[in-house]
């Protein structure tokens, strides 16, 4: 068990040294930004004294090193400062006590992909990986051939292809589900089942073809080892070979497929959240990479590659905890 | 005289490639009566392991049965259904398969694995069949018979883990096991206490057996009688003794005299001559783990010596060493009297080109892009610098050389090739740098015995012709009577025991080169009672090895 | 409710039809160890796939127009849908048949051996190379040119304010849909595949070096790669754009370019991982080993030695990598920071006219042109991939 400990603790370390350096690079490639953030944030109307005034609240005037780690409080701190956007207005138009900061933009926003993320999961998974297994049972059947067309197909497809097909479909032209996802707070939570039923199926149909195709992919090579082979040399039955020996041994390839997947709906998310006009973290990365209101775009970018290596690493961690071989050491 | 336990009529099997099926096994006949052990023996290829399986009813995916007969008393095998194959499968047939690390389930302990087949077949109880279980690791003499079945496959060694997946077989008391080259895998000395341990088993239980091997020893040992194969059909079946001395076919006199090729020995070097090379007191490691100890030995010229040892002894890590792949820690090697750069990223191109190497696998060893022409000649042009119809002249020479037609295979890739063949040109391209040394590591373990002797006898040639030394790796005692003059043997990255041939085959020997001597099979039906005779049966195999 | 109970009952039918069916199937084959051994799963699977097939049949004979009078919009597009995949099937394997008997020995017998996918796929991107380089010389109009009233639906119905002269409408500000389409895949198709290469560059070269020379330079470079790819590649490209485009107008260089060196950087990261694993699995083989004793030196291992065996896992990958590149470019346009008008782009156009699907059930040409501009993505990454992965199949099938 020590070993394994020792292991974990390695991952969990490792993670959290990419995160930090991934931190550093989105704070250099930000700042590789030319001229100064002021007359960015003021554009056409700067005038000396405002420009200075914005310097000072940003603490422009201090070193790169030092607003770094001041960044870097701030991230830990959820003091995510406030956004340009909203200082802009402030220091154009006077006033100042209604601005909302970068954490009061992203908190809504992001339980609310946090729920899309979920609704598209729960379908997608074990839709996935039951599909997954029989194409593998079924192998080079009429099923596992259409299967295989179908998905490479999807997986072709980019997102907003598929969103517009299926509000086509769903929407226009027999009117099931609704095609815009206006949520709010403290809405009843299957209305926002319902209204958030289409972006969650574009985003199913994408990660259910990867996983689908991992896992396939996945148990074909584990049907193939020798211990399986030996296991129906034992007379046992079809279902018991994989139940009880394929199963044990299939579960960290799947536990990789299913974070690997999710991971990659942090990417998709983006895209299909702007088609559905969803107020996800997605939609508000883009509406802030347009504008380039840097706060939030360097927030929003952290919190994406956070959740990516946290998946990942979740990933890594589960699949040696289902290592027999690591778990009892000789 | 009773219906035989397992009858084969006419058996056909064929296989796909590229769509299409082709044949594996023409139409073979197979008897097997209660009791008896039938030995299987064949090269590569000869279908032995699909005939060990199609007795169960079983063939391998991309694989089919397409004519003929499989009856297993009396039951018709081929068309029963899924469900009663199942019932026989496990319960009446029980399977032993090669690789038994890769045929046992990680995720589950070897006892579960064991009691599985009789809880699933109703023979017995959990609990009783966990005791049976156990009371058999005793009967297979595994350490600590109590406590091992609840270990995981992983944490058993290769030898124990065959010997638990033996007792797996017999839980449920099966009519017939289907041996598959159980101890191929295995070192000379691991292998001895399997056999031992099956032999026992089968007799005490008086189970019918099919043992597949390719090895002529160990089926004289196993098989009351034998069946000889080649490439899908029967070459002649006869009981052991009558097969071993006295044989019908060609094909099998040919197998048989494998084993006497012996090349005249040579006198020993002149005591004030330089070596060839010389390996003076190498020390050497991967990371911090030391994996050599103070290795001396000479290699004289025209001269070749046999390093020996088991899996993990260190024999080829000495060679890296001689080549400069892994520089020493402690200690040089000499070439002809001048220490060498330890690295070979710092020796010269002369230097280099004096050190040849010839490989296990040719597979991995000739790029499978280029053809013949283009491996032999790279050497030829890099070192000799020769261009155009010299170049093509000196490649064709060296195919001549080997024994192949240049013609037919100058323009061929790897992949066209067969084992033997690709051997030869990884011998050529050797020989392409006229080199004084070569270093053939286990060159022939990978081929086929009469393969293997004709690439022995070309070695012996090319040396007498050429003045050749090689130091030849290898982990097989009759490789090391056919070809050597000197023998090293490595144990545990030391050198334990060197001389002379002759001496090192003669008694006195030193108590680990006896053991390795000792432990390797011979045609002898009686070698293995005789030794375990001897040496008693908790005497031998890895139990030896500790008590040195 | 009644439509789950429908739902529902039609699962309950199909259920008991799988029972009699594997019946009738193994009285009548007399216990034939098709039905025999079949499981109910099995059998479950074969009458589902009737019922559906069924259904499809059913449906795509339904009238065109409902009897309100108004179009069957569903019916329509489902005809087309059907139309469409039979014929781009029929396009494969007449393009197959051919390709098995004019060419030479090889390939032929490539052809030969061919899925129909496979054939779809390579049939696919001929065509699209055709258009992509002679687009100036297909399309009727030029890509900026603005030619009239705006007028998106298409079909060029005057009667819904059409001119047959641009059968695919005109866009908001009056430029000819078809010559953008067609001159999309120039740019969009053009630029992905600079970006591909410049990835492979990079990527390729770094990827070799790192398997072959071993050492610190490959923990250098692998954590940096480690790095870059803990940052989800079209947030960073997105992260990366925002600065470009700063940077872009002060420069005065093309947004454009900036695009193509954000994204094959990004990319170049999976390429050098891939081209890493290819070379450290060849590095092992001992015909390398071979050649470093020789003493050859690093161009001739590289070059001669590792590169003419990872040619194959290469070029599968780089068609992996051009689908994946030209995906992220249209998202990129698709979110209105990549390719920059007024070049005409699919991603763009997409998401210039998508809010016409909206008026599918009133006209089902209006949903027409924005689809024809996705699906233009679409079947191009689609092709590739079947291209790719009937490679993919044919190797791993040749090590077995």
């Amino acid at each position: 068990m020590n070993s394994i400990l020792r292991i974990i603790l390695q991952r969990l370390g490792l993670g959290l040294l990419t995160l930090f350096v991934v931190s550093i690079v989105i704070f250099v490639a930000v700042n590789l930004l030319p001229g100064d953030f002021a007359e960015l944030i003021l554009g056409q109307g700067a005038t000396p004294e405002t420009v200075a005034t914005i310097r000072r609240d940003l603490g422009l005037d201090q070193p790169l090193v030092l607003r770094y780690f001041d960044w870097l409080r701030g991230m830990l701190t959820l003091d995510l400062g406030t956004s340009f956007s909203q200082l802009n207005r402030v220091s154009n138009l006077g006033g100042g006590s209604d601005t909302t900061t970068v954490v009061e933009q992203i908190a809504p926003r992001l339980s609310n992909t946090l729920f899309l993320a979920a609704v598209t999961a729960s379908i997608a998974v074990p839709f996935s990986i039951t599909l997954g297994v029989l194409a593998a049972l079924y192998r080079n059947t009429a099923f596992d051939r259409s299967a295989n067309i179908f998905t490479l197909s999807s997986i072709s497809s980019p997102e907003f292809f598929m969103a517009y097909v299926l509000i086509l479909f769903l929407a226009v032209l027999n009117p099931i589900l609704p095609s815009l996802s206006n949520i709010y707070q403290g809405m009843p939570f299957w209305e926002r089942v319902e209204k958030s039923l289409l972006p969650a199926l574009t985003l199913t149909l994408v990660v259910t073809a990867h996983m689908m195709r991992m896992t396939r992919a996945a148990i074909i090579n584990l049907l193939a080892s020798p211990y399986i082979e030996m296991a129906r040399l034992k007379g046992l039955s079809p279902m018991r070979v994989i139940v009880k020996h394929a199963l044990p041994n299939a579960l960290a390839p799947i536990i990789n497929v299913i974070a690997l997947n999710l991971a990659y709906l942090i990417t998709g998310v983006v895209v299909v959240e702007v088609v559905f006009v969803y107020p996800g973290i997605g939609q508000l990365f883009v509406d802030s990479v347009k504008i380039r209101d840097i706060p939030v775009v360097q927030a929003c970018c952290l919190i994406f590659a956070a959740a990516y290596i946290l998946l990942n690493l979740t990933a890594d961690i589960l699949s040696i905890l289902s290592n027999p071989r690591l778990r009892h050491p000789k | 005289m009773p219906d035989p336990l397992v009858k084969i009529r006419n058996l056909h099997i064929e296989g796909r490639s590229d769509e299409s099926w082709s044949p594996i096994i023409n139409g073979v006949d197979l008897d097997l009566n209660k009791g008896e052990v039938l030995g299987l023996i064949g090269e590569s290829g000869a279908g032995k392991s699909t005939i060990g399986l199609a007795a169960m009813g079983f063939t391998r995916d991309g694989v089919r049965i397409s004519d003929g007969t499989v009856e297993f008393d009396g039951i018709d095998m081929v068309n029963a259904s899924a469900a009663k194959k199942r019932a026989l499968l496990g319960k009446r047939i029980a399977y032993v398969a090669q690789s038994a690390a890769a045929s046992f389930n990680p995720a589950h302990r070897l006892i579960d694995q064991h009691t599985e087949g009789p809880v699933q077949h109703g023979v017995a109880s959990r609990a009783q069949s966990q005791e049976d279980g156990i009371e058999l690791y005793r009967k297979l003499r595994l350490p600590n018979p109590d406590q091992i079945g609840f270990r995981y496959p992983h944490q058993v060694s290769g030898g124990q883990l065959q010997r638990a997946m033996t007792a797996m077989a017999m839980s449920c008391r099966p009519d017939l096991i289907i041996f598959d080259e159980p101890t191929t895998a295995l070192d000379v000395t691991t292998q001895i206490e399997v056999l031992a341990a099956i032999r026992e088993i089968v007799e005490e239980f008086d189970t019918a057996a099919i043992y597949i091997t390719h090895d002529l020893a160990v089926v004289a040992q196993m098989a009351d009688k034998i069946k000889v194969l080649l490439r899908g059909d029967e070459v002649e079946e006869a009981d052991t003794r009558t097969m071993l001395s006295s044989p019908k076919e060609d094909y099998t006199k040919s197998l048989w005299a494998v084993r006497s090729f012996e090349r005249p020995e040579k006198p020993p070097a002149e005591p004030d001559a330089v070596p060839v090379v010389s390996v003076k007191g190498v020390t050497a490691a991967y990371g911090k783990v030391d994996v050599l100890h103070d290795v001396s030995f000479d290699i004289h010229a025209g001269r070749t010596v046999a390093v020996v040892g088991e899996s993990g002894s260190g024999k080829s890590t000495a060679a890296r060493c001689i080549t400069g792949l892994l520089p020493p820690r402690e200690g040089h090697v000499e070439f002809e009297g001048e220490a060498m750069p330890l690295d070979y990223k710092a020796r010269s191109k002369e230097q280099l080109r004096q050190v040849q190497m010839i490989y296990q696998m040719a597979d991995t060893a000739l790029n499978p892009r280029k053809t013949i022409a283009q491996i032999i000649g790279r050497p030829v042009e890099f070192y000799m610098g020769l261009k155009g119809s010299a170049l093509r002249d000196r490649v064709d020479q060296l195919l001549d050389q080997i024994e192949l037609d240049p013609a037919q295979f100058r323009n061929r890739l790897p992949s066209e090739l067969s084992g033997g063949q690709k051997q030869r040109i990884g011998i050529a391209r050797a020989l392409a740098a006229e080199p004084r040394f070569i270093i053939c590591d286990e060159v022939t373990s990978a081929l086929d015995q009469l393969v293997a002797e004709g690439i022995l006898r070309l070695l012996a040639r090319l040396q007498d012709e050429l003045g050749l030394s090689y130091m030849f790796i290898t982990h097989d005692l009759a490789t090391v009577r056919a070809i050597s003059d000197e023998v090293v043997v490595m144990k545990d990255g030391k050198v334990v025991d060197r001389g002379p041939k002759t001496e090192m085959f003669r008694p006195p020997h030193h108590a680990y080169t006896d053991l390795l001597l000792s432990s390797v099979p011979e045609m002898d039906p009686d070698w293995l009672d005789n030794l375990l005779a001897e040496r008693g049966v908790d005497n031998i195999g890895d139990a030896a090895v500790d008590k040195m | 409710m009644s439509g789950s109970m429908i739902f529902l009952l039609g699962l309950a039918g199909i259920a008991a039809m799988a029972f009699l069916f594997r019946l009738a199937g193994q009285k009548a084959t007399g216990d034939a160890p098709k039905f025999r051994d079949m499981s109910y799963g099995e059998a479950f699977g074969y009458m589902l796939a009737a019922t559906l097939l069924i259904l499809a049949v059913w449906y795509y004979f339904q009238p065109k127009v409902t009897e309100a009078g108004m179009a069957n919009a569903g019916v329509v597009f489902f005809r087309w849908a059907v139309q469409g995949f039979l014929i781009f099937a029929a396009a494969a394997w007449l393009f197959r048949l051919l390709g098995r008997n004019v060419g030479t020995a090889w390939t032929r017998k490539l052809f030969r051996q061919m899925p129909l996918t496979a054939s779809f796929g390579i049939l696919v991107i001929l065509i699209y190379a055709f258009v992509a380089i002679f687009a100036g010389a297909i399309a009727p109009h030029g890509q900026e040119e603005i030619l009239g009233a705006a007028n998106v639906i298409a079909g060029g119905d005057p009667a819904l304010g059409g001119d047959p002269a641009y059968p695919l409408g005109t866009d908001q500000i009056g430029r000819d849909i078809l010559s953008r389409l067609i001159y999309g895949a120039q740019n969009t198709v053009g630029i992905a595949f600079i970006t591909t290469i410049l990835a492979f560059l990079l990527g390729g070269t770094f990827g070799f070096l790192a398997a072959t020379l071993g050492g610190w330079l490959d923990q250098l470079l692998s954590r940096a790669v480690d790095v870059l790819m803990a940052i989800p590649s079209l947030i960073f490209a997105l992260l990366l754009m925002t600065i470009a485009t700063v940077w872009a107008p002060k420069l005065g260089i093309p947004l454009t370019w900036f695009m193509i060196v954000i994204i094959a950087v990004i990319d170049s990261t999976r390429v050098y991982r891939l081209a890493r694993a290819v070379g450290l699995n060849i590095v092992v083989m001992d015909y390398i080993e071979a050649a470093k004793l020789r003493g050859e030196g690093l161009g001739y291992l590289v070059f001669k030695e590792i590169l003419p065996n990872a040619t194959a896992p290469l070029l599968a990958e780089f068609g992996l990598r051009f689908c994946f590149v030209f995906l992220t470019i249209a998202a990129l346009s698709f979110l209105g920071v990549g390719i920059q008008p007024p070049l005409a782009d699919w991603g763009t156009m997409v998401r210039d006219l998508a809010q016409f699907i909206n008026f599918a059930a009133f006209s089902p040409m209006a949903a027409v042109t924005p689809l024809l501009a996705a699906g233009a993505i679409a079947l191009l990454t689609v092709g590739v991939n079947f291209v790719v992965d009937w490679m993919l199949h044919k190797s791993s099938g040749l090590k077995e």
